[in-house]
């Protein structure tokens, strides 16, 4: 493997950690929506940028996958639903900005201490492309524990599976049918996920999921 | 596959059957004569099987079925060991069934007793014949399940839900300490096997290791102290015959376990695991047998002389561990046969005595002995059977209970040839305690036996007692005459446990049936040798001499003369010596340490009309140090983190994200 290459998938899957960052301090939904179109669509490049160099045709169906549902389908289909719910656009955090960023600084910062210590057999793409996953899948939980709406959770729940589809493509060898069950696993979740927002709605007349703690009778 | 272990797997499966249609159809009148029907034939059809191949002695033979986990199958075993422990179960089963023909008679809800009855009996079935973990516990927890439900057949007595939950619980946990032994045996590798565990020799610390989770695990259900707490509650809050089962049955299966796994699949044992055996069974029998003194629920007492047998069990097998460990092997085979032919004893007399108490509660409604008294008139055959029962477990000769007893206190002798200066000195100790737990359940019985049966009637209930049904009456009497034929014929118990003796310890005790007259030489002539039917013998003739000369020879004129009462003004029932009054002694003496009694008496002042009382307090020690620390402990976590089940989604998402952090922060800063 030559360094260009090499070279390029890293930017891929590096800046697929900095959208994820991005993500971190958006605070409004449509931004947010948007961010993470653009994680998509880099991942979509990264993972056919890893066919072309592993010479692996079947991953450009997982990139073209990436790019129709994640990059087009979902994220359409979350402005519209947070256009004909009406939601508030502005996302409450739990946690400011700043901290957030201060933690996910050091969530990158262990993936890569962890990944480049128990992996330094393996082929250094896969060894990068892993550390950079588990920054992504870490970084996409924190989205989902920093923030108080459901739909920036879903955002953040769909940005960890984008790395998991990275460490998979990373690894050689994976076959493609994991790969698509997993995408319609997760197109399937998102539906799901939809539906419930709906009712969610439907009942509370708000996607703040204080709404049900509330309901529950809880404190916050 | 073998069509002797087929033909033993149609056994459990029939039994299943049978508790399926018992499920269906346990309200019909019928019911209860057709379920132990078929369980009588099914388990006597087992019993000949096995018995059968414990003598032809054609070795091991197996089989797999594909059931259970996917790509191991369930293993299946026939070995002597497992023949020999199946023929117990199915002696047990069959004889048990006999007596439930009548005793389940006058059972109230049937419906409660009947499905669980044959499923017990084929979780027991299938734990012996099991040869991979998985199947074995499964089968262990079936068997644990299904003698539960049994407990639980009269749930609305408050006490037996509480020895329900608290059986459940114990249950459980010695099923977890199997579960990790196992695990542990299999190794990285995780074979579940039997055969490849047996191959697949552990290290020291995790041979140790296993071999404490083993006492956990099979020591909880077997009875062993301090885990013996759930055993005197839950062994008689079942029906009678199922008490004998569990009793007399169940426990040995809990032995089966131990003995499998420490003498058949860890290899060669540790020196200390001997002593660690050894100490812990002679600390139960003597716990054990002092309970059952102080006692005066006749079923409770039959438990707690359960844990006494099992400690006298283990004591025997602790022996045969450290001379196996220091390369005696005949030394060993003694040691194991005593305790092999002692669970074969214990199961006889142990379940005669419980179907006698059935039998008792049956005629007169009572458990309690100092509410009995005087049923020797009216139940003259119960009380004749019962009676050779005490005489058994009391290790008197010529009955069973003494070859065996006899046999174990032969392998202590054996002690000095041991090359290690503690074990010459804990094993004496040791036999000092079996010693004294022999005396102190020889006394036990006296008690239970003179209280119940003898004297005057201390209730209406008694009084009115009759002798109870046929069926009972001749599962008994077949017991008592097995108590007396495996007395007076112990030779040819022992030669029959050659087969299951050679594999494990490497060595078999010598022929005894070559000997004359049926004796038995362990070890050799010059050393010890006995003769039960020269004692039989002996006892006989002298009793019809004596009996023959008194009544030739004495006053035939019939003398009814006024007895003395002891000061008392009027001589009613309640005067007579009681159950505690007879323990009182023993407890004076071993109270202070064994239950931390104490007596306190409250007089009254001068002039006052009240009586004066004589207050007894006693504690379960092991429950006090053990059970309560461990129960508070979890209340208090409990309590703390109750509020855990409160929280919004997303901190428990936080909680489960921490977690995450904190793992892969544990697996980087791994050195």
């Amino acid at each position: 493997m030559n360094g260009l290459t090499f070279d390029i998938a890293h930017v891929l899957a590096g800046s697929l950690v900095l959208i994820s960052f991005m993500m971190l301090y958006q605070d409004r939904l449509f931004a947010l929506i948007n961010v993470f179109a653009l994680h998509a669509v880099v991942l979509a490049l990264s993972v056919a940028w890893q066919a072309y160099i592993q010479d692996a045709h079947h991953l450009y169906i997982t990139a073209a996958i990436a790019l129709v549902f994640k990059a087009i389908v979902i994220p359409v289909g979350l402005h519209r639903i947070i256009q004909r719910l009406g939601i508030h656009r502005d996302i409450e955090t739990a946690v400011g900005i700043g901290p957030t960023m201060l933690a996910g600084i050091g969530l990158v910062t262990l993936s890569m201490v962890l990944m480049l210590r128990v992996t330094p057999e393996a082929d250094p793409l896969a060894r990068e492309d892993l550390a950079f996953a588990l920054s992504i899948i870490l970084l996409g939980l924190l989205v989902m524990v920093t923030r108080r709406n459901a739909v920036s959770q879903v955002v953040g729940f769909m940005s960890l599976e984008n790395g998991l589809v990275l460490a998979a493509t990373g690894a050689k060898g994976m076959p493609l049918v994991v790969e698509i069950s997993v995408a319609f696993s997760i197109l399937i979740a998102f539906i799901v996920i939809g539906v419930f927002l709906f009712r969610i709605r439907e009942r509370f007349d708000s996607v703040d999921i204080g709404a049900l703690d509330d309901y529950r009778g809880e404190r916050r | 596959m073998n069509s002797t272990v087929a033909l033993l797997l149609c056994g459990p499966a029939a039994f299943l059957a049978t508790a399926i249609m018992a499920a269906a159809a346990s309200r019909l009148a019928a019911a209860t004569r057709l379920v132990y029907g078929a369980t009588l034939v099914i388990s006597a059809v087992m019993l000949t099987t096995a018995a059968g191949h414990l003598a032809g002695n054609p070795g091991e033979v197996s089989a797999t079925l594909p059931l259970g986990l996917p790509w191991t199958g369930a293993r299946f075993r026939l070995d002597g060991l497992s023949a020999f422990f199946l023929v117990v179960v199915n002696l047990g089963g069959t004889i048990t069934s006999l007596y439930g023909l009548g005793y389940g008679r006058h059972e109230s809800q049937p419906h409660r007793v009947l499905p669980f009855y044959p499923a017990f009996l084929a979780g027991m079935n299938l734990v012996v014949l099991a040869n991979d973990a998985f199947s074995f516990l499964l089968s262990w927890e079936f068997m644990s399940l299904a003698s539960w439900a049994l407990v639980m057949a009269h749930h609305r007595d408050e006490a037996n839900r509480r020895a329900g939950y608290i059986y459940l619980v114990m249950a459980s946990f010695g099923t977890m300490a199997l579960l990790l032994a196992f695990g542990l045996l299999a190794g990285p590798a995780g074979t579940y096997a039997f055969d490849a565990m047996r191959t697949a020799h552990p290290g020291p610390f995790a041979a140790g290791a296993v071999l404490v989770l083993m006492l956990l695990g099979a020591g909880s259900k077997a009875g062993l102290v301090p885990l013996h707490a759930w055993l005197p509650l839950a062994h008689p809050a079942a029906p009678s015959h199922v008490s004998a089962l569990m009793s007399g049955i169940m426990t040995k299966v809990a032995v089966y376990g131990f003995v499998r796994v420490v003498f058949d699949l860890l290899g060669e044992p540790a020196w200390w695991s001997g002593v660690a055996v050894l100490l812990i069974g002679g600390v139960t029998a003597v716990l054990g047998i002092l309970h059952a003194l102080m006692e005066r629920d006749l079923k409770r007492l039959l438990a707690y002389s359960t844990i006494e047998n099992i400690g006298v069990i283990f004591t025997s097998l602790g022996l045969a561990l450290a001379f196996k460990a220091h390369g005696m092997p005949s030394a060993a085979a003694l040691a194991f046969t005593a305790a092999l032919f002692h669970v074969l004893n214990h199961s006889f007399f142990k379940s005669l005595l419980f179907f006698g108490a059935g039998a008792v509660l049956s005629a007169t409604g009572e458990r309690d002995m100092e509410k009995l008294g005087g049923l020797i008139h009216r139940l003259p055959v119960t009380s004749f059977v019962f009676l050779i029962g005490c005489v058994s477990i009391s290790a008197l000769p010529p009955f069973n209970g003494f070859a065996s007893e006899w046999l174990v206190f032969q392998a202590i002798l054996r002690s000095p040839e041991l090359p290690q200066w503690g074990l010459k000195v804990i094993v004496p100790a040791v036999g000092g305690m079996l010693a004294l737990s022999a005396a102190l359940a020889a006394a036990c019985f006296v008690k239970a036996f003179g209280i119940t049966f003898l004297g005057r009637a201390r209730s209406a209930a008694a009084e009115r007692a009759h002798e109870v049904d046929r069926w009972s009456l001749a599962a008994m009497a077949v017991l008592a005459a097995l108590c007396l034929l495996a007395g007076i014929l112990p030779g040819f118990v022992i030669d029959s446990l050659s087969t299951v003796t050679l594999p494990l310890v490497g060595e078999r005790m010598p022929v005894q049936m070559a000997q004359p007259w049926l004796s038995i030489v362990p070890i050799a002539e010059s050393r010890s040798s006995y003769n039960g039917l020269l004692v039989f013998v002996f006892i006989t003739i002298s009793a019809s001499l004596a009996a023959f000369f008194i009544h030739r020879f004495a006053s035939h004129a019939l003398r009814r003369g006024i007895a003395w009462g002891c000061g008392f003004p009027d001589a009613v029932p309640a005067a007579q010596y009681t159950a505690v009054s007879f323990a009182q002694p023993i407890r004076r003496v071993f109270g202070g340490f064994a239950f931390r009694s104490r007596e306190t008496v409250d007089m009254p002042a001068p002039g006052a009309l009240e009586p004066a009382r004589l207050k007894v307090e006693m504690h379960d020690v092991a429950w006090e140090t053990f059970y309560q620390p461990i129960t508070g402990a979890i209340d208090f976590t409990t309590e703390r983190l109750n509020h855990l089940q409160f929280l919004t989604i997303r901190r428990y998402l936080t909680l489960v994200f921490l977690y995450l952090i904190i793992l892969l922060l544990v697996l980087a800063l791994w050195p």
